[in-house]
This record gives structure tokens, C-alpha cells and sequence, in this order.
């Protein structure tokens, strides 16, 4: 699903993000991508939902070479890639459901169908109740799981999430894990970026480990 | 992941209600948007009006000034002022002499008397007349030339001419002033052009900077867009949505203050017209002077958002 190849990222700055990076995700896998912060880790996500691009090697995913993919088909490109920010990027001059419906609105669905998958999406995050709430209204954990109704209620393939429980507690965290569980669990694939080492080493999940822009470790308890 | 395999394929005719439907809703949407800042949008909207007001207001006065004089289009006469010792018979037969050449279509005599009356009834100093013993004005034979008012020389020939007649005492060319007022028109339509080019630009600046602003208020909203795969297109809309209601709004409050101007303006002027023994109606804006000035304050909104969100929405990128 995601494939790395000698994947360097070096800013217009000077600054090496990512110095010949190489690892292959297959479809389906959830894995976190830890690393202290500076190491990486965001450009890595970038890279994969094309906020960035890479200046050597290449990036895979789904087979697609990223190179290729030009700035007009970007927006296509990201529709099947649900994205979970640490600061949610909710609006908060619409109300939940409308957050939520926003993918289905840019891609054109139908009225009737964006009400159906919204409630489906809000479902799974267990905010059924909320969708007329604005996000203002909600607690930190809840707007994260808008944010996370929001980036699955397109059906992607593909899940990334930026630190997703950077600003939650324990509790609410183990939550939100449970959630991305669910996804991996029908199929989705999900690569979570995130320093919180001591939630991930509980859980049975590949971990990829940057240091100082280079991919240091890659362990998987299933194998 | 081009292939998306995962959703149903719509069939197409759904498609394009999906799509004529959002447009509409973002149609609305956008009004409803102006609509939340009432002051900040009637002051936008108000500077677009008057720059709008202006040259349609020009264009107004130039068209009524037109039909004022239209009137006297390509009417040239020559005034044979004659001198005071000439009794009426002896202006007769020189009228008589006149008609006889070539060249001329018609002459009329207006006699002293005749004069005085005529003067009485249109300049408003009958009074004044009443001091004098006697009658100061002139009699006067109009000549109607039958050549066209475009050969200048043929004219001041005929003049020579009829300078000559002993009788005579000033020929005058009347056509001349006509000519100058043509000649002050045209100048002063080419300066409502140049008005109307320079307020239009003007326009185009309120709405870009207006939109400008807008898409800097937005900024968060369209990062969220475009991380989630929204389209230039999609995230442009509601902004050319969004001048769209600008230009026709403006041009609304353009035509309302064309129309009050002139109905202060026209009962005064009807007025003055009433003075000169001279029947004139104000005419305002037609259906199609609307037209065309709310489609012109369209398409200035329209290109206004239009550059500002292509100048400003490329500089928007998630990072």
C-alpha cells in the first residue's frame, strides 16, 4: 500500500528531513511511526498524502508513483486518504455533521447518500447524538472523533494520523486507538505518527522508528 | 489509488443533478455569508454603486442632451439680420429675390413686430421691452440652404452672397453652434468613456481587494479544503459566487441612484424645459440600459473575485 525507496527530503532551507528511507507497507497493516520530534515523522506523512514531495527516491501508494501524480490531480489523489490531524482542522463554523459531510460534498455525492454515510461515520466514532453540536461545544477527545468520523467517512483505503492523541489523555487515547483498530480490522490501512511510546509498545502493532531524519528501526510483534 | 473502484459508478444525468445542485446551494450560501455582515457587505456594495452611478448617470444626461438636440440634426439655416431702415415691403421682395436662387430651400421673413412678439413670449423680458419706445429688434429673413451642413466652403460662399444684398445687414450661420455643441457632445461622451473605463478598473479593485480579504478570513477553511481534496474549482466558487453578488448588487444600487438623481433632477428640468417653450421629458434608464448595466457589474464582480482568487488561492497550501 505505502512503498518507500531511498526516500530523501531535504527542505528548500537545507534542512534533511528524511535521508534514504525504505520500508513497504502492505494492504491492510496498522503501524505506528514514532521518533523524537524534528525526526521526521510528519514529512514522512506529507509525503504519503502529497503536502509534500520528495527530492530523491520515490513514494508508493497503491502503486502509484507520487512523482506522477500532478498538482491538478492532487485533489483526486487525496479524496481516498483519510487524514487525522493533532489540532483536528474541524471548522468551527459548522456544526458537526457538516464537518463531517465535507469529503462527500467535494466529491459530489448526493444529498442522500452524505446523510447516510455521515450518520454511519458518526456512528462509528460513537457521536450519533452530536451531529447538530458545533465542534466548539465538543471536549478534546470528541473533536478528535469528529475528525476521525470525518477522515473515514469517504471510505479510504488509506488512514494517516498526525499525532492524533497528542493532546488527550491516557484514557481517552486508549479510545482512539481502539477506534483505529476497528479500521485496520475491515481492511484499511493505518500509519500513525505519534511519540507516545509507552501506549504503542501495549499494543501488537508493527513499529517504524525514525532518528535524525533516518529510519533507525522496523519491528513487528506479529512476525 | 486513481481507480475508485470502492463507490458504485452514478450514472451521469445524477451527476449533473448533484452537480446544478451544488452550485445553487453555494449560490445561496455565498448570499447568506454577505448577508451575515450586512455593514461590512452595503459599504462594499455601496462604493461599487456609486462608482457604477457615475458613468450611467453621464450616460444618461448625454442621452437626453442628445435627444434635446437631435432636433436640429443636420438643420443648417443662415439669419439675414436686416438693417433697421428696410420697410416690409422692401424685405419682402428680397426674400422673393432669395428664393429665387439656387441653392435654397426655403426663407421665411419674420418681421420687426413679429420678432418683438416671439421675443416676449420666449426670453422672459417682456417687461423689460415695455421701457424701450421703440422696438430694438431687427427684422430677419431664415434661409434654409439646400446643400448638406458637411461642406463648409459652399456655406460661406452662399453667405458671401447674401452679405452682399445691400438690405442685409449681418448673415449669420446658425449651423455653427450646432456644430460646436456636436463637437462638445462627442468630447464629452469620450470623457464618460474614459470615466467609466477608469471607475470600472476602480470596481474591479474594491471587489478584488474585497475577495482578497475574504480568502484571507477563510484561510483555515480552504487549508481543511484542500487537505481533504477539494478542487481549485470547488474552493474558488463560493468566492466567484461571492462577486457575483457584489457586481449585481452594485449595479442595483447603481440603477436606484441613476433613477433618484433623475427624479430629483427631472421635475426642475422639465422646469427650465417648460421656460424655453420646449416640450422635454427626462427620459431615465430602458429596460436594456438596466439590463446592460446590472451585466456589466456582473462580469466586473465576476472578473474582480476572479483574479483575486487566482492571484490569492494558489499562495494557500496545507503544510
Amino acid at each position: 500500500m505505502i512503498r518507500f525507496t531511498h526516500t530523501s527530503k531535504r527542505y528548500p532551507s537545507g534542512f534533511d528531513a528524511l535521508q534514504d528511507v525504505n520500508f513497504h507497507m502492505p494492504p491492510g497493516q496498522m503501524a505506528f511511526l514514532t521518533g523524537h520530534s524534528g525526526a521526521g515523522k510528519s514529512t514522512l506523512l506529507k509525503l504519503i498524502a502529497l503536502l509534500e514531495r520528495c527530492s530523491r527516491g520515490q513514494v508508493f501508494v497503491n502503486g502509484q508513483n507520487l512523482a506522477k501524480v500532478s498538482r491538478r490531480r492532487i485533489p483526486y489523489f487525496r479524496r481516498n486518504i483519510g487524514i487525522i490531524f493533532q489540532d483536528h482542522q474541524l471548522l468551527f463554523d459548522r456544526t458537526v455533521f457538516d464537518n463531517v459531510a465535507l469529503p462527500l460534498i467535494i466529491a459530489g455525492e448526493s444529498q442522500r447518500a452524505i446523510g447516510k454515510r455521515v450518520r454511519a461515520a458518526l456512528d462509528k466514532v460513537g457521536l450519533l447524538g452530536k451531529e447538530k453540536s458545533y465542534p466548539i461545544t465538543l471536549s478534546g477527545g470528541e473533536q478528535q472523533r469528529v475528525g476521525i468520523a470525518r477522515a473515514v467517512v469517504n471510505k479510504p483505503l488509506l488512514l494517516l494520523a498526525d499525532e492524533p492523541t497528542g493532546n488527550l489523555d491516557p484514557e481517552l487515547s486508549r479510545e482512539i486507538m481502539q477506534l483505529f483498530e476497528a479500521f485496520s480490522q475491515v481492511g484499511v490501512t493505518v500509519l500513525i505518527a505519534t511519540h507516545d511510546l509507552s501506549l504503542i509498545k501495549t499494543l501488537p502493532y508493527r513499529i517504524l522508528t525514525l532518528k535524525d531524519a533516518a529510519l533507525v528501526a522496523d519491528t513487528d510483534p506479529s512476525t | 489509488m486513481s481507480s475508485r473502484n470502492h463507490t458504485p459508478r452514478r450514472n451521469p444525468l445524477s451527476v449533473l443533478h448533484v452537480y446544478v445542485l451544488r452550485h445553487l446551494q453555494v449560490f445561496f450560501y455565498s448570499l447568506g455569508q454577505l448577508s451575515r455582515q450586512p455593514f461590512a457587505t452595503l459599504m462594499t456594495v455601496a462604493v461599487i454603486g456609486i462608482a457604477l452611478a457615475l458613468p450611467t448617470g453621464l450616460h444618461v444626461i448625454l442621452k437626453n442632451a442628445q435627444q434635446l438636440s437631435g432636433g436640429w440634426d443636420g438643420v443648417a439655416q443662415i439669419s439675414l439680420f436686416l438693417k433697421r431702415s428696410t420697410t416690409d415691403k422692401q424685405a419682402r421682395h428680397l426674400a422673393d429675390q432669395i428664393r429665387s436662387l439656387s441653392d435654397i430651400t426655403t426663407v421665411s421673413y419674420i418681421s420687426r413686430d413679429e420678432a418683438l412678439a416671439e421675443f416676449r413670449r420666449l426670453s422672459g423680458f417682456g417687461n423689460a421691452l415695455e421701457a424701450l419706445k421703440d422696438n430694438p429688434l431687427p427684422a430677419v429673413l431664415v434661409v434654409r440652404p439646400a446643400w448638406q451642413d458637411n461642406d463648409p466652403t459652399a456655406a460661406d460662399r452662399l453667405l458671401g452672397r447674401l452679405q452682399q444684398f445691400p438690405a442685409v445687414d449681418i448673415a449669420q450661420l446658425d449651423m455653427q453652434w450646432v456644430k460646436r455643441l456636436f463637437v462638445i457632445m462627442d468630447i464629452v461622451r469620450r470623457g464618460v468613456l474614459v470615466l467609466a473605463a477608469l471607475l470600472a478598473l476602480a470596481v474591479l479593485l474594491v471587489v478584488g481587494n474585497t475577495i482578497r480579504l475574504a480568502i484571507q478570513n477563510r484561510r483555515d477553511e480552504i487549508v481543511v479544503m484542500k487537505l481533504i481534496g477539494g478542487t481549485d474549482a470547488f474552493i474558488r466558487r463560493p468566492f466567484l459566487y461571492t462577486g457575483f453578488w457584489y457586481g449585481l448588487l452594485g449595479g442595483a444600487i447603481a440603477w436606484l441612484l441613476v433613477n433618484l438623481s433623475l427624479s430629483v433632477l427631472g421635475g426642475p428640468i422639465e422646469q427650465l424645459a417648460g421656460l424655453y417653450q420646449h416640450r422635454f421629458a427626462v427620459t431615465g434608464l430602458d429596460l436594456s440600459a438596466t439590463l446592460l448595466l446590472l451585466l456589466f457589474s456582473i462580469l466586473l464582480g465576476l472578473t474582480g473575485s476572479w483574479l483575486a482568487v487566482g492571484r490569492h488561492l494558489r499562495d494557500i497550501e496545507p503544510s
